[in-house]
């Protein structure tokens, strides 16, 4: 197998970032929208699940697993979990309590079984357990209550059967993480249908369900060998969905936080499929509209694949400066600090080929009028490592960025900004005081050059543009020709007058 | 580069190649290349101008393998230029050389971005038109192939749009090869490609041959419609109206209708909703026998399906499933079948499924007739009347002219007025305002009587609501009451009540007498303009506040065309003179203007 799962026990193991729950981003001001939006009154629907019921039957309490001998321990795990497949309606709250009881009870004890007895998973009850989850777990998501679902403002909608739902997943968890279970076993079960069943639940709404989906899959990831091609696959296939169809998919968070534990254990050299997957995946995800939620997961992985290999860092470099945001400051911060992640891994021979235009876009979000971006990017003079490449780039990079902040220097409305940019001209200056003063000669000379230019590009346009009325009129005569050969005669009668 | 002379030399010289020392293509191309996306944009934007001056040649031989070559770039810019070169087929020396401009096509067909690839796919379209059937073979289908078998999804979603525009001009070998290309992308291993080729099946059905479509389409359609991915199970149900349109009952039956009937009873509540929300075209496509055999039945299961999405979608296609439905037999079938359903959604817990039906609803009475109406409908109308949802309550009161024909609003009137009181004094502004929209038509349904007596209080009321938009909305609604009820119900009615409030208090109150005045003096005519309206805007040209003053120099500008040169030299002239000598500048302003547009001066 080319990649190696790093010997997480648990994925939230201090390897992956994002696996400490994430701080929502600073609000740029203080106040919530929340407060005009109006509160919507809750729709009450029922749940797909049900649609399907056949004759709901009466359940009953049977023994207790610890009770029984231990030859009659299987037939009645096996009635327990026919039993826990048995579905109930929880939008109707007081519907059928004394069912829900038993089978809440009935759930507890085989996760307490699975997780503690030895010697109880044999070969013959994987399917009944199999079964017993899938017909639990999977189900077409009911449509958001809410279409403008914002995941960074608005309270998600929690899944109503979650008391029996939470002790499936943690029975399918510790079924998972039982010594005595076999993949080898298993693997007739969970197979790619099921896998991909899986992967459709991501987009629940409700954040406890995803959170059990992420260690789960993670699971499956590292004990099935032969799913874990098809699971990247799938994935990528969820990702260009969710970035050229749909713009809306609940779990990519969770799934680059696990994506993000299988780069790190991705063998060297990375194959074409997973560069493939960096380059055409990965960095198109940048440009979704509501990257706050995932962005700190993305980042993280993208830092993996560089510091797995440092060839990729001229490609995602000008990926990320392709989908730099045009109109979304908040974004646009987000970019720069991800930015500044991998100069921090950058190798001084990759800083080279992107130098310039990387800085000049640097030197456009010093001049954006907006104070939080002008001033995060004028945080990498702060760093120490970006400096130091600066200082052994200077020839290049000071030409870059000198007019612009130079410009900046004496136009930008907030006072924070315009010290902080005296202090980089500063360093500049004693990083090179020739080049720094050149720079100051020629500023002046560039404008009027600039301004130039601008006159004979209107020359040039204005002049196209009299030819083209030109030989619009030139056609005048001409016009009964059919309207496919008009601008052959076009050409023709402008010749002829 | 030919001729180093730059830009401006000798403009006289334009011809056929004269232009080469004119516009060198170096310059040009700088403009294509310029380090600022903005004027990259411009300058692809006006690639045709660029195009032209360097004529048909030139433009094939230098231009487009430019253009080919580097392409990469913003998508903005790509857009641009996908989109531009849809129509160059002129350009480049006409038909028998659009060819030329397939490469660069190619390329955008290719690229990330949906826009662009998507307006490459539409400008490809576009030129295959202009193709020669050779030229078709010969370039076309080549690029068709590759764009199908490309490597990554972006080449083959790309490729699904075209094969429905090179199908009916290629020869017969041609066209099996395209049909076997088309197969492979509708089991393509990657759903998007799946799914791009589900939404063009049915398209592509239509082109084929009969006999194709039966041994080919059909199993292709079978398999997208039980594919893994509910996103392309649910586009297959597009795929069927086409498809149904093209088969006997007899073939439809065997064929299509199997996989229909499982399609409306998916597990996926988003595949059963296409099928409700395409069910008038499936019902028009399969014809009036399937449609009482197994659409009914699926109809009524969609009525009473679970998810509110799928029984709302239902709801909207109530009306014109009934409207569809042959004549003979209908009303029995309506109110045995559909009928009971419909009641039962009156009563939904869900208020988008109440809203979809109370838009629909009242168009059954034309179908089911006054009696039918007045005995089983009307008492749904009320019910929903009385809804506290107040979409729903607006639903039924903007539909209320079907009814009206059928069985007379007079019926409803006694609980349409506590619904419209209730509804006029909404706390959101915004139903305040749909219900004014629909005063004019409920005017004119229950006659001025009933309308001074109960509504026209409420009118008035409006006009001092505290939202502007609503007292602008009172302000157009009085005007199209005067055109429907006459001058001289305005006299008597509105008119004083208006004139009223120039004495209000609130300057805001003030101002509505004078928009209200704009508003009316048409209608009204010169002699109640010139007798009531003027002299109070003329006595409110002393008023304290500026904007009142402003205000009736633009009420005077508005109703001097309809006063006579009497009272317009004499009385309007001065008033305007003293206001253009205001202390405020917009006083000033508007003042002077109105004088010019009057011709005061």
């Amino acid at each position: 197998m080319e990649t190696k799962l790093p010997p997480a026990s648990t994925p939230t193991s201090p390897s992956s970032p994002g696996l400490s729950p994430v701080p929502p981003p600073d609000k740029v001001d203080g106040f919530s929208r929340r407060s005009l939006r109006r509160a919507r009154p809750r729709r009450s629907h029922s749940s797909s699940q049900f649609r399907y019921q056949s004759n709901q039957q009466e359940l009953t309490p049977l023994p207790l697993l610890k009770d029984v001998p231990a030859s009659e321990l299987h037939e009645l795990l096996s009635r327990k979990l026919a039993q826990c497949g048995v579905m109930f309606d929880f939008l109707d709250c007081v519907a059928d309590l004394k069912g829900k009881e038993v089978k809440r009870a009935a759930l507890n004890e085989l996760v307490e079984c699975v997780g503690s007895t030895r010697g109880v998973l044999i070969e013959p009850v994987y399917p009944d357990i199999i079964r017993m989850i899938s017909v639990n777990i999977f189900r077409t998501l009911p449509p958001s209550e809410n279409p403008e679902f914002d995941p960074e403002e608005d309270e998600p909608n929690l899944e109503p059967s979650w008391p029996h739902l939470q002790l499936v997943y943690e029975f399918f968890l510790r079924f998972l993480e039982s010594p005595d279970f076999q993949p080898s076993v298993a693997k007739r079960y969970v197979d790619q249908k099921f896998v991909l069943m899986l992967l459709e639940l991501f987009d629940s709404e409700d954040p406890r369900e995803r959170e059990y989906l992420k260690t789960i899959l993670h699971r499956v990831y590292g004990k099935f060998l032969g799913l874990r091609a098809y699971i990247r696959k799938q994935c990528s296939h969820i990702f260009l969905r969710f970035i050229y169809e749909l713009e809306h998919f609940n779990g990519v968070a969770e799934l680059l936080e696990i994506l993000g534990s299988i780069i790190n254990g991705f063998a060297l050299p990375l194959k074409t499929e997973h560069k493939q997957f960096l380059v055409r995946v990965l960095i198109p995800l940048h440009s979704v509209k509501s990257l706050s939620v995932f962005h700190a997961q993305l980042a993280y992985c993208v830092v993996q694949f560089l510091e797995k290999d440092a060839t990729l860092t001229e490609h995602v470099i000008r990926g990320l400066l392709k989908y730099w945001p045009k109109t979304c400051t908040q974004k646009e911060v987000m970019f720069l600090g991800e930015m500044e992640e991998i100069l921090d891994v950058i190798e001084p021979s990759q800083f080279v080929k992107i130098q310039e235009p990387l800085f000049k876009q640097v030197a456009r979000c010093v001049s954006s009028p907006h104070f939080q971006v002008a001033e995060r990017a004028l945080y990498f003079w702060n760093n120490e490592y970006i400096l130091s490449l600066i200082e052994d780039n200077c020839h290049t990079v000071l030409p870059a960025v000198f007019g612009t902040l130079y410009q900046v220097s004496k136009e930008h409305w907030n006072q924070t900004i315009v010290s902080l940019i005296y202090n980089v001209l500063k360093t500049f200056m004693e990083m090179n005081g020739k080049l720094f003063d050149e720079l100051t000669a020629s500023y002046k000379l560039e404008k009027q050059q600039e301004q130039q230019k601008a006159r004979e590009r209107q020359e040039l346009w204005q002049g196209l543009e009299e030819l083209r009325l030109r030989r619009l009129q030139g056609t005048q005569g001409a016009k009964e020709a059919p309207l496919q050969r008009l601008t052959p005669q076009v050409a023709a009668s402008g010749g002829q007058s | 580069m030919a001729g180093a002379a730059g830009p401006g030399t000798g403009p006289g010289a334009a011809g056929g190649d004269g232009d080469d020392s004119l516009y060198p293509i170096a310059v040009l191309i700088d403009e294509l290349r310029n380090e600022d996306v903005q004027l990259r944009l411009n300058s692809i934007k006006k690639l045709s101008t660029i195009a032209l001056a360097l004529g048909v040649e030139r433009t094939r031989t230098e231009l487009l393998p430019f253009l080919t070559d580097t392409i990469y770039d913003e998508d903005e810019v790509l857009l641009a230029l996908a989109e531009q070169l849809g129509n160059f087929t002129g350009l480049v020396g006409g038909p028998d050389f659009a060819h030329c401009l397939l490469p660069p096509l190619e390329s955008l067909a290719t690229v990330e971005e949906t826009v662009v690839r998507d307006k490459a796919v539409e400008s490809l379209r576009q030129i295959s038109q202009e193709h020669t059937s050779v030229a078709l073979e010969a370039h076309f289908v080549p690029l068709v192939k590759r764009l199908a078998s490309g490597d990554w999804f972006t080449s083959r979603t790309s490729a699904c749009g075209l094969f429905s525009v090179c199908y009916p001009r290629a020869s017969s070998a041609v066209k099996a090869e395209i049909r076997q290309h088309f197969r492979s992308l509708c089991s393509d291993d990657t759903p998007m490609v799946r799914r791009a080729a589900a939404s063009k099946l049915g398209e592509f059905a239509k082109v084929l041959e009969l006999d194709s479509v039966k041994s080919e389409i059909v199993p292709l359609f079978t398999n997208l419609a039980s594919d893994e991915q509910d996103s392309v199970r649910l586009l297959a149900v597009e795929a069927c109206v086409s498809i149904a349109q093209l088969l006997s009952q007899d073939d439809l039956e065997a064929l299509v209708m199997p996989t229909l009937r499982q399609a409306a009873e998916d597990k996926s509540w988003r595949v059963r909703y296409m099928v409700a929300d395409k069910f008038s075209e499936l019902q028009k496509a399969v014809g009036p026998k399937i449609t009482l055999n197994d659409l009914i039945p699926a109809f009524q299961n969609l009525l009473k399906d679970c998810e509110a999405e799928v029984r709302a979608a239902a709801a909207h296609k109530v009306k014109e499933l009934c409207e569809n439905l042959p004549t003979e037999g209908r009303e029995t079938i309506i109110m045995n079948q559909i009928l009971p359903f419909i009641k039962e959604l009156v009563s939904d817990t869900n208020q988008h499924v109440k809203s979809a039906l109370a838009s629909v609803i009242m168009g059954l009475s034309t179908i089911l007739g006054k009696e039918n109406t007045i005995e089983h409908l009307l008492p749904l109308f009320l019910a929903q009347l009385k809804d506290e949802c107040p979409e729903v309550r607006l639903n039924i009161i903007s539909n209320l002219d079907c009814v009206n024909e059928v069985i007379g609003i007079r019926q409803l009137s006694q609980s349409l007025l506590p619904a419209i009181v209730e509804l006029a004094e909404d706390a959101k502004w915004r139903v305040r305002l749909a219900i004014i929209e629909y005063m004019p038509l409920l005017a004119g349904q229950l006659g001025v009587e009933f309308f001074d007596e109960k509504l026209n209080s409420l009118c008035m009321a409006w006009l001092v609501d505290h939202v502007y938009a609503i007292r602008e909305a009172a302000t157009n609604n009085l005007m199209k009451l005067v055109q429907k009820f006459g001058t001289e119900w305005a006299q008597n009615t509105i008119v004083p009540k208006v004139l009223v409030m120039a004495n209000d208090p609130n300057y805001l109150h003030r101002m509505t007498t004078l928009f209200c005045i704009n508003a009316l003096s048409e209608a009204c005519g010169q002699e109640i303009t010139t007798k009531q309206m003027l002299p109070i805007v003329l006595k409110m040209a002393g008023d304290q506040v500026a904007n009142v003053r402003f205000n009736v120099a633009k009420s005077l500008q508005k109703i001097g065309p309809i006063l006579d040169t009497d009272a317009l030299q004499e009385e309007v002239k001065p008033v305007l003179q003293k206001l253009g000598q205001d202390e405020d500048m917009d006083v000033k302003y508007f003042a002077q203007e109105a004088i010019s547009v009057l011709a005061l001066a």
